[in-house]
């Protein structure tokens, strides 16, 4: 991503030499206020093409994704038919998070790879409100295509369930926003998309390079659960992998049925992924304020 | 980063005229001489092993169960003669039969039930397992795991003739009932066992051949009934599968026993019976016999023991790892070029654009397949030695196949890197190759393995995308004649082992094929 001209400019745009600049202002009277450091890393985040298309991607592949699940799944012949339609209908949310992690790496590793960053660093000498910033504007992004896309993939199953054999003779009313576990599961996978986004953020700064941070988040994120499949003889560092591993975690927050099977429970699982994306980017932090950028 | 075919250039050829050995050995020196890179693939190699023992020192017998329950293979659990696990459960009604001899019968009825346990209360519903099998077998004794050879009328398999637990011919298809019935025959001459099968007791048709070697002179013989447990692959994580217990039922009459025989037919649960109180006091296995009509009830198998996730390959879990790294390092091989602009320099010195990706798949293809090699060759060996050390059962494997796993998996880190370096000479952009090729390479397996995806869905996944290259890694042979859940969780792949590799090799043949295409058209 190259740097775009009017990034400069916005974060230099209003230097307030006059204004008092929040707490240390007296000390630094040029250091620009919160309001445009935001402004700034907004421009730099929306002028930028790829952003668009990412977070159009991350969307279409949310959507494509939970609705192909949902169209494999038959409500199996017999008795019972032990499906979470809420979980399913959300499965897209494992491929979109790719995407959005590539978004989040890109919007600080990409400052390394052009330079970018000692401009930025430079016009805005606080560091650490350089990544808050960051992070808040693109928590703004992820949660607004999060929610088109967990809002179009339930639609998605709504439409489709049904003719798959979830009716409500078996006991699947259609799915609902309405519906408390489902708007648990709805909202949670949004709020889940932009945790990635903040941990993929945090492992950016720390890690700089794109490739290697790219590397680093998708294999933090999809190794665990893989091993936890695969230790299945042994329980004790299975359910551990289960409650601690960040997507394995994070993503119990989709889970609306045999709540009291679950390794952890929805929210605190959710909390987990919190913690993992807070470690991420206090480290970034700290590491962004004692090296050399 | 050196730009090397300049220094290597030979004088009295024309620039761009080089051969191809000068732009290998200028893509060599570039890889080896950033510390980045080569670091990249030893810790891809050292997280291939590492990732790998980790796993398998985690993997013990766990004899701690509810209930105290008993490990999964102690001594006790019978052994079939070719060495293999074996289930050997059934309801058997014999006598000793001494010398040569046959035994015949009619069997005019297979009936049976099948619960389900995750309902409330348990439902019993009427259906004969697909593999429920009722028949005649010569048996070396009633001991479990002894050698045998029987025929059989099945739930909707046909008539078969199996012996030894591994092996299976099938005879006229279609199910038996008082209408159309099915008469079977079994005759002994020395170790040859020959199985019949006819419709009407007169006119009879061959359905196999068994040569048991060693076979005792005083055998047992008789009618057996088996059920095995109805397999239901759920949708949970890790596409666990669970096993209903069923049980069948069968009618025999016109049995007749040729040879040297006491003439007292005496009822044996073969295994013990059922595995929990309900099965044993409400559905208990035997025989009712009245005048010359025999009603048999069994459950069980006579079958090998398939053991989803016992294979050898559960010591290369950390080729996932280790593929991670490798597709970074691939992908920086290419795009490094294009931030620093080093491709320009790399183009003019050698013009010929395809020559130039081609050398670069030659490098980090052979510099993988090395490092792949080298964690391969070490972690299969100490993996295994830590697994039989906790006190796992490790199927059995050839050296041929242990050979196809070792070299099998460095060759998939080597096409994967291949293809990395393609998508990043396509995309140029390093973030989203190694976003785009995981996405394709590990996601599917993650999906296939670990997520809440149907089976048939998992299964198209792992034909269909670069992941399906981990077929490569399967050892453990799969039997037709055995229901059970051979989903890729544990351990079975919807691809043989090489046309899984060949889709990775496809796909990464038309990664290279655009990019040089794409190399040629563009401006760098």
């Amino acid at each position: 991503m190259s740097p775009a001209p009017p990034a400069e400019r916005a974060g230099l745009r209003k230097p307030p030499p006059t204004q008092p600049a929040g707490r240390r202002g007296p000390r630094h009277p040029a250091w620009p206020r919160i309001r445009d450091v935001l402004h700034a890393e907004w421009t730099k985040l929306h002028t930028v093409p790829g952003t668009f298309w990412l977070l159009a991607a991350a969307i279409a592949l949310t959507v494509t994704v939970s609705a192909a699940a949902a169209a494999a799944t038959r409500c199996p012949a017999g008795p019972a038919c032990p499906v979470d339609t809420a979980k399913l209908t959300l499965t897209g949310v494992q491929l979109g998070q790719a995407v959005i992690a590539v978004l989040a790496v890109l919007a600080i590793s990409s400052e390394y790879s052009t330079g970018m960053i000692r401009i930025t660093l430079t016009a805005m000498p606080r560091r650490p409100g350089v990544l808050a910033a960051k992070a808040a504007v693109l928590t703004g992004l992820v949660l607004a295509a999060g929610a088109i896309a967990a809002a179009g993939s339930v639609l998605a199953g709504r439409l489709i369930l049904p003719g798959r054999g979830f009716t409500v003779a078996r006991g699947f009313p259609p799915l609902s926003l309405a519906d408390g576990p489902m708007l648990r599961a709805a909202v949670g996978s949004v709020l889940y998309l932009a945790l990635i986004g903040l941990l993929s953020l945090g492992t950016a700064t720390i890690v700089r390079d794109p490739a290697a941070a790219t590397g680093a988040v998708l294999g933090l994120l999809y190794l665990p659960p893989i091993m936890a499949a695969v230790l299945a003889s042994n329980p004790h560092w299975q359910h551990q992998i289960e409650r601690y591993a960040p997507m394995n975690a994070g993503l119990t927050i989709q889970d609306t049925t045999n709540l009291h099977n679950l390794p952890i429970s929805p929210w605190a699982g959710l909390g987990v992924l919190a913690a993992w994306a807070a470690a991420a980017l206090l480290t970034g932090g700290l590491l962004l304020r004692l090296r050399d950028a | 980063m050196t730009a090397g075919p300049v220094a290597t250039q030979r004088p009295g050829e024309r620039a761009g005229r080089a051969g191809f050995a000068p732009v290998l050995r200028a893509e060599w020196t570039k890889f080896r001489t950033v510390r980045g890179w080569v670091i990249g693939m030893a810790a891809a190699a050292l997280v291939t092993v590492l990732a790998g023992l980790l796993a398998a020192s985690g993997t013990r017998v766990s004899c701690r169960g509810p209930g105290g329950q008993a490990c999964r293979y102690l001594p006790s659990v019978p052994v079939g003669p070719g060495g293999e696990p074996v289930t050997d459960n059934f309801y058997f009604v014999h006598q000793p039969l001494t010398g040569n001899g046959s035994i015949t019968v009619r069997v005019t009825a297979l009936t049976g039930i099948i619960t389900y346990p995750q309902s409330n209360p348990n439902a019993i519903v009427p259906g004969v397992e697909p593999w429920a099998k009722a028949g005649i077998i010569i048996k070396q004794n009633t001991g479990q795991g002894s050698a045998y050879a029987a025929v059989m009328v099945t739930g909707r398999h046909g008539v078969r003739m199996q012996y030894n637990y591994t092996h299976d011919e099938a005879g006229w298809p279609g199910g038996v009932s008082a209408a159309s019935p099915r008469w079977l025959r079994l005759t002994r001459s020395g170790d040859t066992i020959t199985g019949y099968q006819s419709a009407d007791g007169t006119h009879w048709t061959t359905v196999g051949t068994a040569t048991l070697a060693g076979l005792s002179s005083t055998v047992q013989t008789g009618l057996f009934v088996t059920s095995p447990g109805d397999v239901q692959v759920s949708q949970g994580a890790g596409g666990g599968s669970q096993v209903h217990f069923t049980q069948a039922s069968a009618v025999f009459d016109q049995v007749s026993l040729r040879g040297r025989s006491s003439g007292a037919w005496r009822g044996d649960a073969i295994g013990g019976g059922g595995h929990t109180d309900w099965e044993r006091n409400h559905r208990p296995a035997g025989a009712e016999q009245s005048g010359g009509t025999f009603t048999v009830t069994g459950s069980g198998d006579i079958a090998p023991v398939v053991d989803g996730g016992s294979g050898i390959e559960r010591t290369l879990i950390g080729a996932l790892a280790g593929l991670i790294a490798v597709i970074v390092v691939a992908t920086l091989f290419i795009t490094a070029e294009y931030r620093r602009g080093l491709i320009r320099t790399t183009l003019a010195a050698s013009p010929r654009r395809g020559r130039v990706l081609a050398a670069k798949a030659v490098v980090i293809g052979s510099a993988t397949f090395a490092a792949g090699l080298a964690a391969t060759a070490l972690a299969i060996p100490l993996g295994e030695r830590i697994l039989r050390a906790n006190g796992n059962h490790i199927v059995p494997v050839t050296a041929l196949t242990e050979l196809r796993l070792m070299a099998g998996t460095a060759a998939l880190l080597a096409v994967a890197a291949v293809l990395a370096l393609a998508a990043g000479a396509t995309l140029r952009r390093s973030a989203a190759t190694v976003a785009a090729v995981l996405a394709v390479t590990v996601l599917p397996y993650v999906l296939a393995v670990a997520s809440i995806l149907p089976a048939g869905v998992s299964a198209w996944l792992l034909r269909l995308t670069p992941a399906a290259a981990f077929a490569i890694q399967q050892t453990l042979p799969q039997y037709p004649q055995v229901s059970s859940a051979y989903t890729p969780a544990n351990g079975y792949y919807p691809l043989a082992p090489w046309a899984g590799f060949a889709v990775l090799c496809g796909y990464a043949a038309l990664a290279l094929i655009l990019a040089v295409f794409l190399l040629r058209k563009k401006d760098a």
